[in-house]
């Protein structure tokens, strides 16, 4: 191999640019068998394959499974699935209840009440993890897998940072309460199911703007008792991120004059810790002025300028076009064909924002069927590991090692900072740090070395006199059966050298395979 | 403890790194020039009026009633600069390399584009044309592909999970992940994995390049890693290598030095920092803002010490997207602004002095009024630096920065 020549020799004449746009597998220009297509479909509609699935979506036909994925109210859960995500504690509480004890631990560590910093990160820790098991558990288990895929889409798509002061309390009700119930519903409803929620007004600072000259009478409400004046972190965002995107035809001007319009949407924190209110609209926060924003005149009218607006943005061309290219990026390519983005534009403003539909439109084109597009995308870290969990049909009662491997593969869940969310592209992730770390995860995973089968610390809470559970046996993956389970999107050169390796190494390059590294 | 980890990882490094021993570097004479060039960008838009604040501008604390930094000698003050300018005193650790005349700030700089998109205004700051998205590479990527000497992939690198836009393009740079991870074998250092994965990639047309471009970086940075660990061995009385540093940028700072020193091939450094978007509570000398800049200012300084002779050789550029409002919003913090400070920092850096067209922060002076106009371009401060610093001729600027605007910034920044 190159590796062992002297550095000066090493070869520099590498392939040209493999920037940018995604490159369709040299393999796939054939017309796709059966099997190949519920490969392809599989990956794109669901987080890869799980042992069987091939069979089965190319037994009764993508467009029968496609069918179904988008009626997931139709889909039962398994029993073992819903019992997991019945004992966990924090995805079943209401937003309100956990933040008072967020606060509660958060007033006990003013106090310097002794251990009450580690209570309190223990607390915190339990709250993340319980959060990060109910998605992941989900997305590797469910049978509704759409609608897990399109959580991760719109979860990043309006995007609320968990290490953010209270949000780390509230991101399990904002993806419960705001993103799932409506990830393939209607388009108006899911944005004001976000911009509603507490998780959002605090995470791009709504809750604090106000008129300016406001003159805040509340004491104790902490940062926000002291706020006066306009906060355009939202309302910049709304448009630029949520809806119209940067180029969609506004102005600072329409940055001011949205957020003027936004001003009082706000929560008032005791009310949401007693009552679990999660909205309040403060009449005496609004700026009762008249605006201008958008090239029309906005007559004084209190939250119903806020509505307005959500319904204008919801309902704008440019807003239509841009989420119709972006799923179209998420579930077709990198780079989507422009006639595609316009067709399902043309049926999103038709719909009214109805998901589902445009959707529809998506899976039933020839770009989202076609051979250049099976494993055109370069999986983000997230679908990686989730596929990997998936495919190695590895019992994870702990997900802490795959928390980890998200983290050091630079996609912590519910980590990302700013409000544009991951990316999807190959270009965001694919580096040559990045390629040798999934390798090693890959490696871990099939030699069965990642504690996946404990239970996590903090669920559950087990006493410290506890019985110690026995070490669980260790978990190799079979590569026959993976190999039997990933099918057909294994390419035959990656087939030959498994076959060729040592036993003990086939599961691993199967995972860590560049078959593996796309979808 | 940390520091502890970390010689630990490098002794690691030795034991398995043992094709491309020291030797190899002392023989490579394929680097014709030894200047290096870092690049620290902080995304979210640093409140640059609170870094080098305008404190002799009778506007200033007029605008900035609660975050607005004292005079210097004031309780919680200033660091004075000059006598108008104030450093913020989080960033204590710089002010020797000021009195030294090894830091210099431009004030007022940034990019042409009006946008206050923090992504757009990102992208343009990597790409180098803004207003331009289709921009397929990264400016640094393409000073690298003209910097004299044999290609390698380690010529350029950058610290943290993912490539950045900057650096990204045809020409081959490697990442290494934060912590000290960056110098630990991993388990391709393994014969037969490493025998089974190369049979999978090599010449992969879509992944190949990645995938060999990570194993040279890593056996690259596995030597260096070695050379450090024998080298501290007989350095251990030095003085800067007494307590252990805090994680984050300070630790990986020191980490970047010791592999710059020992791999003469890395040329270029990136590393970004978040967090820097402040729209609510920024604090004045303390509070978000302060607990930002600590680490950063104290992670500068320690790559300064640990590059050691090799910082006569070095550019550092801080920069960031765009800058904030001039008048502190109703939460105590900074919308999204037009104008910024760029630092550099080097010992060829005619530094002490704050350059750039200032024109005072009154309400005439502000830009739509609202934040700091730009006067300076930033790709002219750039431009000067891989000029005069890197040695890049007229040809390559151009590559570099494309349709510059016309003429020379009104400063020399790197000492002839």
């Amino acid at each position: 191999m190159s590796l062992s020549f002297p550095r000066r020799i090493v070869p520099t004449l590498l392939p040209a640019l493999l920037l940018g746009a995604a490159m369709a597998s040299a393999a796939a220009q054939a017309p796709m068998s059966a099997e190949q297509q519920a490969a392809h479909v599989l990956n794109r509609v669901a987080f890869g394959p799980r042992p069987g699935d091939i069979e089965r979506v190319a037994k009764m036909g993508v467009q029968n499974y496609l069918d179904e994925q988008l009626h997931p109210e139709r889909i039962a859960y398994p029993p073992e699935l819903t019992a997991r995500l019945a004992a966990l504690s924090t995805p079943n509480r209401k937003a309100g209840d956990v933040l008072g004890e967020f606060v509660e631990l958060q007033k006990q560590v003013r106090e310097e009440d002794d251990g009450a910093r580690q209570r309190r990160r223990a607390a915190l820790m339990a709250v993340a993890e319980e959060t990060a098991e109910a998605r992941l558990a989900r997305a590797i288990d469910s049978p509704r897998q759409l609608e897990e895929v399109m959580v991760d889409f719109w979860y990043n798509h309006f995007n609320v940072f968990a290490g953010k002061g209270i949000d780390r309390a509230l991101v399990a009700s904002y993806e419960r309460d705001a993103i799932r119930p409506n990830a393939l519903g209607n388009f108006r409803t899911l944005l004001g199911a976000t911009a509603h929620h507490p998780a959002m007004l605090f995470y791009l600072d709504n809750f604090l703007s106000t008129a300016n000259g406001y003159r805040p009478g509340g004491k104790g409400q902490g940062q926000k008792g002291k706020a006066t004046g306009l906060n355009e972190n939202y309302a910049r965002e709304l448009m630029e991120l949520h809806t119209l995107g940067v180029d969609g035809g506004y102005s600072q001007q329409d940055v001011t004059e949205l957020a003027r319009m936004l001003t009082g949407w706000t929560y008032d924190p005791r009310a949401l810790v007693r009552f679990n209110q999660t909205f309040k609209f403060d009449a005496a926060r609004h700026d009762q002025g008249s605006k201008h924003w958008l090239g029309r005149e906005v007559a004084p009218a209190g939250e119903a300028e806020g509505e307005m607006a959500l319904d204008v943005l919801a309902r704008h061309p440019a807003t239509a076009h841009r989420i119709s290219y972006q799923l179209a990026q998420y579930f077709v390519q990198d780079d989507p064909n422009p006639a595609l983005v316009e067709r399902m534009a043309r049926v999103f403003t038709a719909s009214d924002g109805d998901i589902r539909s445009v959707l529809r439109v998506l899976f039933a084109s020839e770009q989202f069927l076609s051979p250049e597009a099976a494993g055109a995308k370069f999986k983000t870290p997230y679908q990686f590991v989730v596929s990997a969990a998936r495919a190695s049909a590895t019992p994870v009662n702990n997900v802490g090692p795959l928390l980890s491997a998200m983290t050091q593969l630079g996609m912590p869940l519910y980590g990302c900072q700013t409000p544009d969310g991951y990316k999807n592209t190959q270009q965001a992730w694919l580096n040559p740090d990045a390629l040798s770390r999934r390798i090693t995860f890959a490696t871990a995973l099939a030699a069965g070395r990642l504690p996946l089968a404990g239970k996590p610390r903090a669920a559950g809470a087990p006493s410290p006199d506890a019985m110690p559970a026995p070490a669980p046996a260790v978990m190799t993956v079979d590569p026959a059966r993976l190999q039997a389970t990933l099918g057909e999107a294994i390419s035959p050169r990656t087939r030959g050298a498994v076959a060729a390796s040592a036993e003990p190494l086939r599961a691993a390059m199967l995972l860590g395979s560049p078959d593996f590294m796309q979808r | 403890m940390q520091r502890r980890s970390f010689l630990h990882s490098l002794a690691l490094g030795a034991s398995v790194m043992i094709p491309v021993g020291r030797s190899a570097w002392a023989a490579s004479t394929d680097t014709p020039t030894q200047k290096k060039l870092i690049v620290i960008m902080l995304r979210g838009a640093v409140d640059g009026l609170n870094v080098v604040a305008p404190v002799g501008d009778e506007n200033y604390l007029r605008l900035r009633p609660t975050i607005g930094l004292a005079l210097p000698g004031m309780d919680g003050g200033a660091l004075d600069l000059d006598g108008y300018f104030g450093l913020h005193p989080a960033l204590a650790p710089l002010q020797p390399l000021w009195a030294e005349k090894k830091l210099a700030f431009i004030h007022a700089s940034g990019s042409p584009d009006s946008t206050r998109s923090h992504f757009d205004a990102q992208d343009y700051m990597e790409s180098a044309t803004p207003g331009r998205k289709s921009t397929p590479d990264g400016w640094l990527n393409r000073l690298v592909a003209g910097l004299p000497g044999a290609p390698s992939p380690s010529r350029a690198l950058s610290i943290g999970p993912v490539m950045p836009r900057i650096l990204s393009g045809p020409t081959a740079a490697m990442n290494l992940p934060n912590g000290a991870g960056a110098t630990k074998a991993n388990v391709l250092d393994r014969k037969n994995v490493g025998d089974a994965f190369d049979q999978l990639y090599a010449g992969h047309e879509r992944f190949g390049r990645a995938y060999q471009d990570g194993k040279t970086a890593h056996q690259e940075v596995m030597a260096a890693a070695a050379a450090a660990s024998a080298a501290a061995a007989q350095e251990m009385n030095a003085a800067d290598r007494g307590a252990p540093l805090p994680n984050g940028f300070p630790d990986d700072a020191a980490r970047l030095a010791t592999l710059m020193r020992n791999d003469p091939k890395i040329q270029v450094a990136f590393v970004d920092l978040g967090g820097w978007d402040t729209h609510a509570a920024q604090g004045n000398a303390k509070g978000q803002l302060a607990n930002r800049l600590q680490p950063l200012g104290q992670g500068l300084a320690v790559l300064a010490r640990r590059l050691g002779p090799l910082f006569d050789d070095t550019t550092i550029v801080v920069m960031s997207e765009f800058g904030r409002t001039a008048r502190e919003n109703g939460n105590g913090g900074t919308d999204h602004g037009h104008g910024n400070v760029m630092w550099v920092l080097g010992g060829a850096v005619n530094g002490g002095q704050v350059y750039g067209d200032w024109q005072g922060v009154g309400q005439a002076a502000l830009n739509e009024g609202r934040d700091l106009p730009v006067t300076t371009d930033f790709r002219t401060v750039l431009a000067q630096v891989a000029e005069r610093h890197m040695g890049m001729t007229d040809r390559q600027l151009v590559k570099v920065f494309p349709n510059m605007p016309k003429g020379a910034a009104p400063f020399k920044l790197i000492r002839a």
